[in-house]
């Protein structure tokens, strides 16, 4: 038992762990950032009156959410920076590091755009009746009287689209990030095969502190702004 | 449905409004894949011969429809797979007995709360250093790496399936005088398992998905195939769309059958039928089946 915990102890002084969850951490937050951002003006589309608009919103979401994640992150690093050449920094671990967000933030884009939609979809009909009745038109109604409502009602699926992103930061791999979890447990593993399980179980431990979190804080925040019908 | 919450049928001046708003739209949109198409042009993207490279026949007949291949067998295996460990374990987590519930709580909550990345490269190297035996490794760690997120989802579609049918059932069962294990498995489960189809159809959409990790492994699935033939003919653009266009159908496929059979079988079961949301994340059966018991959303 000694053995075991002196593994551990070894293991945090001679690899940056905590660093690579640092890695994660930061992966996720601009990522989420981006993909609220952009998948609110999604999902503002999808049901907006104009057709054009709402059939490019479906487009995307079809296509970004059938498409394995992976493909995307292979994408950014085969297609745009080798092949198109568009480097977003002089440091190429830069360079990498934003394409690894931009690939996590358009793809759960797409979910979070359903998760917006799934919360309009809480919002009585009536609610938009009464704004248009006072004279809002679209725009206005969606800012004031549907959306406040629709994110209170979409905080749940949000949260699990918040986790998914967290868990899917470790595919950053395929985008040329070496500096996150995967990449360092695998390096960690090749060096130090006798403490495999300790290795894995340090990390996916380091998961599961991260995510359950993020799990009971949003189940109790849905349930606390839940709007009382 | 949400399109219809914020406006109805639209009068003379709406109507103006959102013709002119569909033309500016229509033409914002396709400005913009103009636009992208323009920055591929210039970079030579659409030389005839790197499309030709990507649809030949020869690519379909050596790389990706072995990869396809392997992306199905992996699949297959572990749906089948996850299916099985999904109904133990959540039928462990509707036991009675106290131990066998907490058990199979802690296993579900840490495959859900697991990234399938870090599972799948630990599963490769540690087969490919306890177990040499296996012949195909990459496939193995696949394939278990997928069995157990996915198993542990399903086991949470099993139990909120459970708790969304009607209290009536349970207690009929009581009622004639089974056991509560009984009630389970002979009146329950059934329904529970019919409600739950179209969820597992949707959970299929991830194990697809997912699969394409196994190319982090050197698993010769699609993705990495791809990755193969466009290292030969230097055209990864090329290969990645042709790649992402069949998964996208396969996908959208699984998704149209999903939400055809969650109609189909609403009638068929007294608990609600639901699609599941295709997501690959650990709660969205929880969260999204919704009424389940406990905490759906960890």
């Amino acid at each position: 038992m000694d053995d075991f915990f002196s593994g551990f102890a070894e293991l945090f002084t001679q690899y940056d762990v905590l660093g690579a969850f640092w890695v994660n951490i930061q992966l996720t937050f601009w990522a989420a950032l981006l993909s609220l951002f952009l998948g609110t003006v999604l999902a503002l589309m999808r049901i907006s009156p104009i057709a054009s608009l709402q059939w490019a919103g479906t487009a995307y979401v079809t296509i970004f959410r059938n498409t394995p994640l992976t493909i995307i992150l292979t994408f950014t690093y085969l297609v745009l920076f080798s092949q198109l050449g568009l480097s977003l920094s002089e440091n190429l671990n830069t360079t990498f590091y934003w394409y690894a967000v931009l690939g996590l933030a358009v793809y759960h884009a797409a979910f979070v755009c359903e998760a917006i939609r799934s919360g309009v979809n809480t919002v009585p009909v009536g609610q938009a009746e009464a704004a248009r009745a006072i004279g809002l038109s679209f725009l206005p109604a969606a800012r004031m009287v549907i959306l406040p409502q629709a994110f209170r009602g979409a905080i749940a699926p949000l949260g699990n689209t918040l986790i998914a992103l967290l868990k899917n930061s470790t595919v950053a791999v395929a985008a040329s990030v070496a500096t996150e979890t995967s990449s360092l447990m695998r390096t960690m593993i090749e060096f130090r095969p006798d403490l495999m399980v300790a290795i894995f179980l340090l990390f996916a431990v380091g998961f599961v502190i991260l995510v359950i979190p993020i799990g009971l804080g949003t189940t109790w925040l849905s349930q606390r702004l839940a709007v009382k019908r | 449905m949400s399109s219809s919450v914020l406006f109805d049928a639209q009068g003379p001046r709406a109507r103006t409004a959102s013709a002119i708003g569909n033309v500016i739209a229509a033409v914002a949109v396709l400005a913009g894949l103009a636009w992208i198409t323009s920055v591929l042009y210039e970079k030579g993207q659409f030389a005839p011969t790197l499309w030709q490279n990507a649809v030949s026949a020869e690519a379909w007949q050596f790389y990706y429809l072995p990869g396809l291949q392997n992306t199905l067998r992996s699949a297959l295996f572990a749906t089948v797979g996850a299916i099985a460990f999904g109904v133990i374990f959540g039928i462990g987590r509707l036991s009675h007995n106290r131990a066998v519930r907490s058990v199979s709580g802690v296993v579900v909550e840490f495959f859900r709360a697991v990234p399938v990345l870090l599972m799948m490269i630990f599963f490769y190297m540690f087969f490919s250093a306890q177990a040499q035996w296996i012949s195909d490794r990459p496939f193995a760690a696949v394939v278990v790496a997928l069995i157990l997120y996915n198993g542990s989802v399903i086991a949470e579609l099993v139990r909120a399936g459970v708790g969304n049918l009607p209290k009536g059932q349970g207690e009929a069962g009581l009622a004639i005088g089974l056991t509560r294990s009984q009630t389970l498995r002979s009146i329950q489960l059934p329904q529970a398992l019919v409600a739950m189809l179209p969820a597992i159809v949707s959970q299929l959409v991830v194990v697809l998905k997912d699969s394409a990790l196994g190319q982090i492994i050197l698993y010769p699935e699609l993705l990495r195939s791809a990755q193969i033939l466009s290292s030969k003919e230097q055209n990864p653009l090329q290969a990645l769309v042709v790649v992402a266009i069949v998964f996208i159908i396969i996908n959208w496929l699984l998704t149209f059958a999903a939400h055809r059979l969650a109609k189909l079988l609403s009638s068929r079961t007294a608990g609600a039928t639901v699609e599941g949301t295709g997501i690959g994340n650990p709660t969205a059966a929880g969260g999204f089946v919704g009424g389940g018991p406990g905490p759906t959303a960890t």
